[in-house]
Order: C-alpha cells, then structure tokens, then sequence
C-alpha cells in the first residue's frame, strides 16, 4: 500500500495505492491524516468501526474520507492506520489511532472536508488509485 | 489562462461572449498581469458554472480568484429559481460564511507597540486555534441548535459584545432562513466544544495599524485615522460547515443524477432550489452562516476582554464583518428587472454601495466596509462597496491575496525560523500552533494583494480606503 500528497494550487491531494481498492482507499486516508499530523509519532492505540454507503465507488471514497474526518474530530482522535471490506454499495472498515496530543504529536493543517476535485478510483497497470482533493 | 478573446468591457473589466452551451456570458475584473497569470483553470471552472441552469446575467471571477472546486474560489453567480437555478456546495465553499470582522482598538501605534509581545502572548493564549483545539464553551445538541437559529445574537445574549454591534454585522447578526432540523447530528456535535476556535490554515487575528488613508470621507465614517490600531479576525464556522459541506456535497451529487441535471464536471453536484435537497441545503446555510457570526463574535468578546485587561479605559469598536463564502437570497437588478435570487458568493465578498438601504446609518453615504485580508506577512486592506458593483458583479468584490503556489510547494522552499525571522525582520511578532501551517502560509505562497485590491478598484467593484500593516500575527 503506498499513500501520498499532491499539488493544488491552494490546497492538496491525496492519493492511495494498490493491489486492491482496499489498500487504495487506505492509502488515500493515510494521506489525509499526514496532511493534519506527523504520522511517525502516532500509534494505533484504539480502534473505530466505520461504514458508508454511497451510490458509486468514487463518492464512495468521499464518504470514507469525510467519516473519518468526522469520527476523528468527534473523538480527539488522529487515525494512522485503517482497513475495510467493500460491499454492495457501500464499505465497512476499521481506523486505528490515538487521541491527538499536542505536547506529543506534530500539527499539520486542519482539514475541512474532502472534495470531488481530481477525484478519481481507478485500476491501471494492476495497479488500483484512489484520490481527490482535500480542503484545508 | 489564455485572454486572447476576452472583450473589454470597462478599464479591467472583461468577458468571454456567450457562445455554445454557456447560458450567460464570463465576466472577469482584474489587470491584464492578473488575468494572464491565472490558472487556466479558473478560466475552465468558471465557463463550465455559465452552463448551469438558472443562471442569471453574467458568471463573475474576482480578480483574486484561483482554482477551487466546481466554482473557481472567487467566483460569484446568480440563480433564478423560478427559471430552474440551483444550489451547488462548490459555490459555497465547506467553509461556510468564512468572513473578516475588524475591532477598532481605540489605541494607537505608540501605545500598544511597547506591550506587542505581551498582547501576543494574551491573545495566542485567549483564542483557541490549530488543529483539535477546544473552546471554553461547551453545548449540549440544543445548545447548538440556538446558536444555528439565533446567529450572533446569541453570543451577544452569552455575554459576548454589546448588542450595539449586532448591525455592524451582516444580516444584522442572524440570517433568516437557517432550520437545524436540516444540520446532521454529526455536524452538531462536532461543534460542541468549538464555538470561539480560530481554526488552521488561513485563518488568524491580527493586530495591524493604519498605515495610509485613500478616502477621506470613508475613514472618517469608518472611524479610522493613520497610527490607530485595528484587531482583524479571519475565521468561519468550523467544524459545524465542514461538517454541513461534507454532508450535502455528495447528497447534492445525487440529487443532480436524480433531477437530470447535466454539468460538464462532476464537480460542479448541485440540486434545483425548488427541491427538497436544495430547500434543505439552503436552510443548512444558513444554518452555518449563523454558526459562524456567532463564532466571531464569540472572538470578538474575547478580543475585547484581552483588550479591557491589559488596556484599561480603552473602548473597542467594532467596524464590520463580512463574510466570503456564503450563498444568499437577495434583490437584484438584472436586464432591467428587479429579480430574487440566489447569489453564490465563494471567496468573494459582499460589497453595498453607498445608499443601499441594508447598511447601517453611519456607514449609508459611503458604502459598506470590505475588509481584504492580505497574507501573515504583508499589508491587509479596507476597501469600500461601490454603486458600480451592483451593476458589475452582484454587489461583490475580492476577498484576499489568494494563493500562487501550492502548500507543498512551500515546504519545499521555506523553514518554519526562516519565515518567522523574515516577519520579525518586518516588525511582526508571530504566535502559531503549527510550524507547519507558519510555513504553508509563507507570504511569498500569495499573489501580491497590492495588485488584487489594485485591480478591484479599477473595476470599480469596490474602491480603497486605508492600508493596514500588520504588527502581531495569532496563526492557528
């Protein structure tokens, strides 16, 4: 699984890679979650279940990002590690963390919510992508 | 962005013609530089919003405007419900009624400028801000849902600033419409403990001082004069719009699949007005444009204690607070006919002329205030709403420097000492939760807000009154 950043003009991307869609969509959290806070000092302490339905994959992926941001925010928490089952319509998954501690954890950049801005969940060269942009 | 067919229409005014499947034509404000510095995308955006059904007279780019989502961020368009006009969350922004408020100190530069890092300190430790901060206020659900109904009102009911202030504030505190029946439950409790939080990224306080003066008449209605320091605030409704955007965003996109609405990009999910999802996002905003005039006058009453503690006998004065990211019902005058409609103002802001009957008495003969924040390191702006505007670009103008390079972009090329002792060098004392956030917002990250207000005035969509330098920076 492979998580990175990219470039937009005032915000940023972020974008998971894979052999399934599962590591991709985990990907793609754990780039998020490194945009807030320095993800080496974070460890996955407590566990969250999480599920989300949408009507195609790639909203799907925006309500994955946004209910983790959402679960985050509502616990003090900062998540560092995640995994799912994609079903009909929808996923079940689970992200681990910590509560965020200021005098132990590095502050990135709050993030407002994710957007269908560069969205996009693909396979290329067997390869699966999932990515989008996030506000910040 | 390529300006090869762009027609000019007045000194910095342009458009693109209505051609093809473009409903109405693009509007752009701003100097030749700006405009050919864009990003081709913002050209690309802001034609694919003059196809959306309902829209009226033209679709406006401010002349700070970059790439955002659907809608460029400075973007400004007018629905016609009755014609089939939309709602989309990209015109709004998930940083719902995101805005500027700005306090006169009633002190002066030689007064404060001996206890500036004193008052730093005060202020970075009174307001809450960065990443997963907390307010003292802390709500139960009905708790937050007063607030989404009562707006500043509120706050001022809390404790938080005289009541006086409350038409110094857009929509005199509290905007009609809001229902929290139509707020999820997430998005209320999200925001249980962060009414009076400034938030990250591009959101500060700053304490400034007068620095010039433009129009006489207008700081003299305004109350400002050259030394006098000002407390600016740039925040919005927190988790609560997030929240709200992040919510609808993807019912919106449905809905538009639903409706048969077709748009060029995906991006754009929007439902008619005159539907249930989009009478229930209405009423969301509004919702959120309330959780955010309460959330800066919550600052504001803190602001105010800070000031009245360390400045006994001083009197804090607040000027006017606008917001940037809101879509409102409003009259206005299109093809002759006097219309009600739906204007999406995203990083753009509301700006009255003189004579609008909206403005509070003292303001009334030379417009509304706009306040035009600049970057950590460089000079912010007053500027004034021109009768102009209302023919030009809805009543709207700019909203800040707008960013020129991307966040990491910046981490490549700065340190977070680096820019701290370059603002220090500029006489800025800086307070920020986040080392990383101090780098992201690098001055040189900006366009130049000299040439965007420059470019708004000549447009005539707004017109400057005094420049503000900055001398304290609180950085969430």
């Amino acid at each position: 699984m492979e998580s990175r950043t990219f470039d937009h003009a005032a915000d940023i991307g972020v974008r998971g890679e894979g052999k399934t869609l599962e590591e991709a969509f985990a990907g793609a959290a754990r780039a998020m979650f490194s945009v807030m806070v320095d993800l080496a000092g974070v460890e996955p302490r407590e566990s969250v279940a999480i599920s989300c339905e949408a009507s195609d994959l790639e909203l799907l992926l925006v309500r994955w990002l946004n209910a983790l941001l959402a679960e985050a925010d509502l616990r003090g928490m900062v998540f560092c590690d995640f995994d799912m089952r994609l079903r009909e319509g929808g996923l079940d998954g689970t992200a681990r963390g910590e509560r965020f501690d200021p005098e132990r954890h590095v502050p990135g950049v709050e993030v407002k919510g994710a957007t269908l801005t560069e969205l996009k969940v693909a396979r290329e060269g067997g390869i699966w992508h999932a990515q989008t942009v996030v506000d910040v | 962005m390529r300006t090869d067919d762009l027609i000019p229409l007045a000194p910095a005014v342009k458009e693109i013609a209505r051609h093809g499947d473009m409903r109405v034509p693009v509007r752009f404000t701003g100097g030749d530089k700006l405009l050919a510095d864009m990003d081709e995308k913002v050209r690309e955006q802001i034609l694919n919003v003059s196809r959306l059904p309902g829209i009226v007279g033209c679709a406006c780019c401010m002349p700070d405007a970059h790439w955002g989502y659907g809608f460029p961020i400075g973007g400004v368009a007018a629905f016609d419900a009755e014609e089939g006009g939309v709602l989309s969350v990209g015109g709004v922004g998930f940083d719902i009624s995101c805005g500027v408020r700005l306090y006169h100190t009633g002190l002066t530069e030689a007064e404060v400028q001996p206890q500036k890092e004193a008052i730093a300190d005060d202020f970075f430790r009174t307001v809450p801000s960065g990443v997963g901060s907390e307010g003292k206020i802390h709500l139960d659900i009905e708790g937050i849902e007063e607030v989404l109904r009562e707006g500043a009102r509120w706050a001022v009911a809390k404790g938080y600033g005289p009541e006086s202030e409350l038409e110094y504030v857009e929509e005199h505190g509290r905007i009609a419409g809001a229902d929290p029946a139509m707020v999820s439950h997430v998005a209320k409790r999200r925001q249980r403990a962060e009414m009076g939080t400034l938030g990250s990224g591009n959101h500060y306080l700053e304490v400034q001082v007068v620095e010039r003066i433009e129009d006489e008449p207008a700081a003299r209605a305004y109350g400002i004069k050259v030394g006098d320091v000002v407390v600016m605030i740039h925040c919005g409704s927190r988790a609560l719009g997030h929240q709200i955007g992040t919510d609808y965003l993807v019912t919106l996109a449905e809905a538009a699949k639903r409706h048969g609405i077709s748009y060029p990009d995906r991006e754009l999910a929007c439902a008619p007005i005159n539907s249930p999802e989009g009478r229930r996002y209405y009423a969301a905003v509004c919702c959120g444009v309330n959780c955010a005039l309460a959330n800066r006058q919550v600052i504001g009453g803190l602001v105010r204690q800070v000031l009245e503690r360390r400045f006994p006998g001083s009197n804090p004065r607040l000027i006017y607070d606008v917001s940037h990211n809101t879509c409102k019902l409003e009259e206005h005058k299109v093809n002759g006919r006097t219309r009600l409609l739906h204007v999406h103002r995203k990083g753009a802001t509301r700006a009255w002329g003189p004579g609008h009957p909206g403005l509070v008495e003292r303001y009334r003969e030379v417009g509304q205030p706009v306040f035009i924040g600049g970057t950590m390191g460089t000079r912010s702006w007053i500027l004034r709403g021109t009768t102009l505007a209302e023919e030009r670009s809805f009543s709207s103008t700019c909203h800040g420097a707008g960013r020129a390079m991307s966040r990491r972009e910046a981490m490549r090329r700065w340190t977070a000492a680096q820019v701290k002792h370059e603002m220090e060098a500029r006489g800025i004392t800086l307070r920020a939760a986040s080392r990383r956030g101090v780098v992201e917002e690098a001055p040189g990250a900006y366009k130049d807000v000299e040439s965007v207000v420059d470019g708004a005035h000549a447009a005539g969509i707004s017109a400057k009154v005094a420049r503000l330098r900055p001398i304290a920076c609180i950085k969430g």
